[in-house]
């Protein structure tokens, strides 16, 4: 089959690979119909992420069309099913409380042993995210293997395309979460830091939870758009003192709540984005966090600070005195993207919820790289791209 | 002045009394670390002994880990003591055969194959079981696993324990970590393989085909 395969920092190729099997009972074979390139990809593809090797299958973005089925799965051959790029057993103790990025098999025994030491506890799996989080093959292929699929896949009524459908798989779920674990009141002021596909669909879902204001904070006219559109104030921090401005539009009281979706490779002109991107080159596996300090300075005394942003290693200069001192709460973790995902369906499906509008480009999948190359260099134009296996190249 | 460099300079004084404040500082911090709310005599900890901050005691390396498994202790008890049930979690044990009190395992080392014969020499069911290594064996070691109901109906704490005598010491330890066939390494995995087959069924491998 054809896959997306990574090969190092900023080399990503569409390779010809073996064909998945169905290798434990409770696994399924789904032969992919749409695969979306993530935010979080992009920390791949910026060599980032630690515990790549190269040939890798990326992609935890997926749905597809079920080709095979394990004798312990659920699934039927032709079921059309999203993914969660959380690989998760179902039966553990985290699993039962519903927290199923925490899951405790689903990562391969060796594998753990990455985590470990690093975090304090082994990581669950996730689908071509790094050997950290399990080296799973991802779904930016033709085919994908999908262990405990009686516990991760949502099956799709028909009449929902899969364009409606897709961000199911992730960025719906974690947008979702990251204002749930904002704990928001009727009527709070709620800002959110990168206008992003997780930073749009935070905004959505805070409206969607009684917000009575969202201001959001970006530089791309594009996404400051997007953001506009779906009913939140903007912020354009190029042009703008983002400190400043948030205390002027909250009546001079800070944000009830602030969500940090940036994530680990904040950029903008700012002493300690310079310092952080500086630790990043040489290696020392600084985070940059420029968006997560202004938030914790933003945020209200007793305020709340979610955090769907991606962190890996270790970060400096952590404002915890602000945090202490005004009493705030932290919140942050990968999605449990199955405990969402009924839910969020039915929302989809009645229409209260179109995640549509963030789509800029569908590609070919033999075009992936190139879609890889816009997403992270283009950024004001592309805010989304979605890959289709089996369909032809256009160039 | 083109030979100025030829010859080393003596430091500039300043860089002298820098480091001599430097180490003065060190030598402070440590005088204080060793002198201030110091503890004479510190009686035992509720910790297991293979967690202290000491280093062994005897030529025996002693490594554990405890697990907690979603499944009754009856049923992991059972499963554990039929020893043929080993290698389908235990990664480096090729084969165990029983023979009435004896048990014989093969396992795969970096100095190649080593056979190991062990006695069991407690067992209480549902609780525990031990066992020694005989004089037959190639590696001295002794080993036990214990059993116990975890809180909040959590399932059960398996609680494995080996000691043995690395072949070639210390250095023949390092080189098993080196090739990922050292005792703590491999129970730790096992242990974990062990919780996924009772909790799911099956043992989690991002392999995409049967045969890698």
């Amino acid at each position: 089959m054809r896959a997306l395969t990574w090969q190092g920092k900023h080399d990503v190729r569409v390779e010809t690979v073996p064909d998945p099997e169905i290798v434990n009972p409770r696994d399924a074979i789904l032969k992919v119909t749409s695969t979306a390139i993530c935010g979080s990809d992009l920390h791949l593809y910026d060599g980032v992420i630690p515990g790549m090797m190269s040939g890798d299958i990326l992609g935890h973005e997926f749905m597809g069309e079920v080709v095979e089925a394990g004798p312990k799965s659920t699934l039927k051959k032709g079921q059309r099913v999203v993914v969660p790029f959380t690989i998760s057993c179902g039966k553990c103790f985290f699993c039962e409380k519903q927290l199923y990025s925490a899951c405790d098999n689903s990562n391969p025994a060796d594998k753990q042993d990455l985590t470990e030491p690093l975090y304090g506890h082994a990581l669950s799996a996730l689908f071509g995210y790094s050997h950290l989080t399990g080296g799973y093959p991802g779904g930016q292929a033709e085919y994908v293997r999908v262990p405990f699929s009686d516990v991760g896949p949502i099956v799709i009524p028909d009449g929902l395309e899969d364009d409606k459908v897709l961000f199911l798989s992730d960025i719906l779920p974690t947008g979702w979460m990251a204002a749930e674990n904002a704990d928001i009141e009727e009527g709070d002021v709620v800002a959110v830091w990168g206008c992003g596909p997780v930073g749009l669909f935070a905004i959505q879902s805070a409206l969607a939870m009684g917000a009575g204001k969202v201001i959001a904070i970006d530089e791309y006219p594009t996404r400051l758009d997007l953001a506009r559109k779906l009913g939140a104030e903007v912020i354009d921090f190029k042009q703008t003192h983002v400190l400043e401005a948030l205390m002027e539009m909250s009546g001079g009281f800070g944000p009830d709540a602030v969500i940090d979706a940036v994530g680990m490779e904040a950029h903008g002109f700012a002493p300690d984005t310079i310092l952080d991107n500086i630790k990043q080159n040489v290696g020392m596996g600084a985070d940059s966090a420029h968006a997560l300090r202004e938030a914790i300075l933003a945020v209200r005394k007793g305020g709340r600070i979610s955090i769907p942003g991606v962190y890996g290693g270790f970060l400096d200069k952590f404002p915890l005195g602000a945090v202490m001192e005004k009493g705030v709460q932290i919140r942050t973790g990968q999605t449990h993207v199955q405990k969402y995902l009924k839910e969020l369906l039915h929302k989809i499906g009645e229409g209260e919820i179109d995640t549509t509008f963030l789509i800029s480009h569908r590609l070919p999948l033999e075009e992936a790289a190139r879609g890889y190359e816009n997403f992270r260099y283009k950024q004001n134009e592309w805010t989304k791209v979605v890959l289709k296996p089996g369909t032809e190249a256009t160039a | 002045m083109p030979h100025d460099h030829d010859f080393p300079r003596p430091p500039h004084p300043y860089v002298l009394l820098g480091l001599g404040a430097l180490a003065g500082a060190v030598g402070v911090a440590l005088y204080q670390q060793r002198t201030r709310n110091r503890v004479g005599y510190r009686p035992p900890d509720s910790a297991p002994g293979r967690v202290s901050r000491r280093g062994r005691q005897d030529e025996f390396a002693v490594v554990g880990r405890t697990v907690t498994i979603n499944a009754p202790r009856s049923e992991l008890y059972a499963f554990w003591r039929d020893f043929t049930n080993l290698p389908k979690f235990m990664e480096n044990v090729k084969d165990v055969a029983v023979a009435g009190e004896l048990t014989r395992w093969t396992v795969p080392s970096p100095m190649g194959e080593v056979r190991l014969e062990t006695r069991v020499v407690n067992d209480k069911d549902g609780e525990q079981i031990a066992w020694h290594s005989t004089d037959a064996s190639e590696i001295e070691t002794r080993g036990k696993v214990m059993f116990r109901d975890a809180p909040a109906g959590r399932g059960t704490e398996v609680e494995a324990l080996i000691a043995y005598v690395p072949p070639y010491g210390e250095l023949g330890r390092w080189v098993a970590k080196a090739f990922q066939a050292e005792p703590a390494l491999q129970g730790r995995r096992d242990l974990k393989r062990l919780k996924m087959l009772f909790e799911t069924g099956e043992i989690a491998t991002n392999h995409n085909r049967k045969t890698a």
